[in-house]
């Protein structure tokens, strides 16, 4: 029921953000996660921030999955 | 089963389109050179075969980055000729223009389309024009019939895909359709996204040279490349396996796509090929496409199987397998 | 793209696969709840690359699946009215109601526009002031949040031409009553990672606590999905039940504080009509008294009677006790051009599937 998708904030005006997902752009509204900068990576959805993507446990995830599949 | 209205899903290219030409237009107008239903009809004689087809563009915005209506208009006819591996010569266009357009706009176009058919040889031949009141067309309508010769020897047809035939595409896929609802919608990208509007008959014409039994072509127009290789497959009575991490799909289409959960496959293309070869020649016809401007990114993106007939499976990018089917009414943005 | 292409790596999904056969021994059935992982199991073919005795079902957490035909049958009185647009997300344009869709209403001249997002709805409210504007509200907890706030810029705007038709869910009382209604074996969940984001981990907790079933909060990535069914394996194969996050970049313990907060100032929790399941308690919301002014079911319209083909066993599909094969509509009456129930609608609805793999 959640078609979300991680984007990069490269602009920040007020309650609005725009942000990239692949080269295209977007304005999404912060009125959901207001506390974020430029270069950090948020959840979209419905024209919406809905969470930060926390990229140090994407990281952590990266390397547990690498270990799990035996490749690291 | 038809409706009993039209829907925007008719329009679409896929199963509804499918459904109204089989069980509304077909019966009543049937005869061999239309009962293919290739990209155009071939009227065959000792010599060769006449390639007769004809088409009719309606896009909105009228101009857009890569294009504009009327080089559509002479690409799309040139390449529905050119599937069929003819060479084209003369189109035939006419005009149906809402009241109050601008002459300056109508200029515009009519050098998009003078400069394409310079540079492709064709020649517009005979017209009409039509003037209709506010409202009863969006702004401008193009209607083109085309006619090209094919060499005895030729024999390109949705009809022919054999197992073990190799599926080759020349390029990047969703550019078109995905510039258009840019436009409409005011999306914005890093860098450009731009239509891949081109003709293609000089690269059909050197594909055909180094491989004259080359089985079939098309251009996955509207309905994308799912529906353009069910297409074949159904009149082909074969299976098809394709791979997902070999298809081409540009950085900034992937990112509207995965945002609006629409899916590159199903895209409309203008300037793109999907050839079905002898696997022995691939290479030779990879070559030649990779050199010509408008395949450079051409890929071997799979192959025709004796299983799964009529069916076209996707070899997903780990390594799972689903069912491409051929697209219903149209895609809409999803949030689920 | 970063944090979607890393996680569709084919080295580590074959490993993963290998991982997840070494550790099965016995047949087990799994619940995916949320319609996106439904399409992203579908698009990337991991039923078929999952090891036999592992069995993957779809639970209610779709909008085109478990909204009521009455709800469709409402947003399409509704836009027939005089001077109305009515907005919706694309999910629900060819979800068939008693009679008619969205699509075809639109078809036939119906004033309807597909959204992305709900605040396109004032920006459509606001350049159409002598019109009434409606939007269709569904999703679940990922979405309500973005509802929510639109609801409140309406209100601080003073628009008074905008109206919604709330038809939004929430998930995890459903799965407590899909538990009790013992109807369907399943040894362990596949949760929603976005709803997730939202509400936390706190209210799945009663699925371990008191239905003694692992639960795992899954991201929609291939090797997401791979990770969360191997986490589930391991726990069964070790008779433990906890819930456990997998999709820990976006799921924090405590979900998303303020997106809960928009919610609660604009609405109370309420019982739900879920096509299939019925009235459950607890797995809805109504507007509070102070926006009830924008609430589309306060319109005195004629809504056609709700009629449920009679033969349409969607509901039984949607519960995993059903096959298509079994409905006598499937493939003679009902088929992807020609949907009568919700679950041949999207591409990825149990009777679509059946009917292009049959």
């Amino acid at each position: 029921m959640c078609l979300s998708v991680p984007g990069k904030i490269i602009k920040v005006n007020k309650n609005m953000a725009q942000v990239e997902v692949g080269g295209f752009l977007r304005e999404i509204s912060l009125d959901l996660c207001p506390e974020v900068s430029i270069g950090e990576y948020v959840l979209i959805h419905a024209g919406f921030a809905i969470q930060k993507v926390d990229e140090k446990e994407a990281e952590e995830t990266l390397e547990i999955l690498k270990k799990m599949a035996e490749l690291s | 089963m038809l409706e009993d209205k039209i829907l925007l899903a008719h329009g679409s290219g896929g199963k509804f389109t499918h459904n109204l030409i089989r069980q509304l237009f077909l019966p009543k107008f049937f005869n061999p050179s239309l009962e293919p239903l290739d990209d155009s009809a071939r009227i065959i004689n000792q010599e060769g075969s006449l390639a007769f087809t004809t088409d009719s563009y309606v896009v909105n915005p009228l101009f857009f980055p890569g294009g504009d209506i009327g080089k559509l208009a002479v690409c799309g006819t040139i390449n529905d000729l050119s599937m069929v591996g003819a060479v084209p010569y003369y189109l035939s266009l006419s005009f149906i223009i809402e009241e109050g357009f601008s002459i300056e706009l109508l200029k515009g176009i009519v050098s998009s389309i003078h400069e394409m058919a310079e540079k492709t040889g064709v020649k517009i031949v005979t017209g009409d024009t039509k003037v209709v009141e506010h409202g009863a067309v969006d702004q401008l309508f193009l209607n083109t019939a085309g006619i090209g010769w094919i060499q005895s020897g030729i024999n390109l047809s949705g009809k022919n895909a054999r197992p073990g035939d190799s599926i080759l595409l020349s390029g990047y896929l969703g550019d078109h359709e995905m510039t258009i609802l840019s436009q409409r919608e005011g999306f914005k990208f890093r860098g450009d996204l731009i239509s891949d509007c081109a003709p293609l008959n000089d690269l059909v014409q050197k594909m055909l040279e180094v491989c004259p039994t080359i089985r079939c072509m098309r251009d996955p127009t509207r309905g994308g490349l799912a529906t353009t290789l069910n297409e074949i497959a159904g009149m082909s009575n074969v299976g098809m396996v394709i791979e997902e991490e070999k298809i081409p799909v540009r950085e900034s289409v992937k990112g509207i796509c995965e945002l609006l959960g629409l899916d590159p496959l199903y895209l409309a293309n203008e300037g793109k090929l999907i050839a079905i070869a002898p696997s022995e020649k691939v290479d030779q016809l990879l070559e030649v496409m990779k050199n010509h401007p408008h395949g450079r990114d051409a890929q071997r993106i799979g192959e025709v199987t004796e299983e799964n007939r009529k069916k076209v499976i996707l070899k997903t990018l780990i390594g799972g397998h689903r069912i491409l089917d051929m697209l219903t009414g149209g895609q809409y943005p999803r949030i689920c | 793209m970063k944090f979607i292409d890393e996680f569709r790596n084919k080295e580590i999904a074959e490993g993963l696969i290998k991982k997840i056969r070494k550790t099965s021994t016995r047949p087990i059935q799994l619940m995916e709840v949320c319609g996106t992982h439904t399409v992203s199991i579908f698009r990337y073919g991991i039923r078929g690359i999952l090891p036999e005795p592992i069995r993957l079902i779809s639970g209610p957490g779709c909008p085109v699946c478990v909204t009521p035909n009455e709800d469709i049958d409402l947003a399409i009185a509704l836009s027939r009215q005089k001077d109305t647009i009515l907005t919706t997300f694309g999910d629900m344009m060819r979800v068939p109601g008693s009679t008619s869709s969205l699509q075809k209403e639109k078809a036939e001249g119906g004033n309807i526009q597909v959204i992305y997002s709900p605040l396109e709805a004032l920006k459509i409210a606001k350049e159409h002031p002598k019109k009434k504007v409606i939007f269709f509200a569904i999703g679940f907890e990922t979405t309500s949040p973005t509802i929510a706030v639109a609801i409140l810029q309406t209100k601080k705007e003073g628009l008074k031409n905008l109206f919604f038709l709330n038809s939004q869910k929430r998930v995890p009382q459903a799965l407590f009553a899909l538990l009790q209604a013992h109807t369907v074996k399943i040894d362990g969940f596949i949760l929603p990672g976005h709803v997730s984001t939202i509400i936390g981990i706190k209210p799945y907790q009663f699925i371990a606590k008191d239905f003694g079933r692992p639960a795992v909060i899954t991201g929609f990535e291939p090797l997401d999905i791979l990770q969360g069914i191997l986490m589930l394996v391991q726990q069964i194969e070790e008779n433990h039940s906890t819930i456990e996050i997998q999709y820990r970049r976006t799921v924090r313990e405590e979900g998303n504080p303020l997106a809960l907060k928009k919610i609660e100032e604009v609405f109370e929790r309420d019982e739900s009509r879920w096509r299939g399941l019925g009235l459950i308690p607890d797995t809805g919301y109504r507007f509070k008294d102070s926006f009830k002014e924008m609430d589309a079911r306060g319109f005195d319209i004629k809504v056609e009677p709700t009629r449920e083909h009679p033969e349409c066993l969607c509901g039984g599909v949607l519960q995993g006790i059903k096959t298509p094969f079994e409905c006598a509509l499937f493939k003679r009456i009902c088929n992807p051009e020609n949907p009568v129930g919700p679950c041949m609608v999207s591409i990825e609805g149990t009777c679509h599937t059946y009917y292009r793999f049959a």
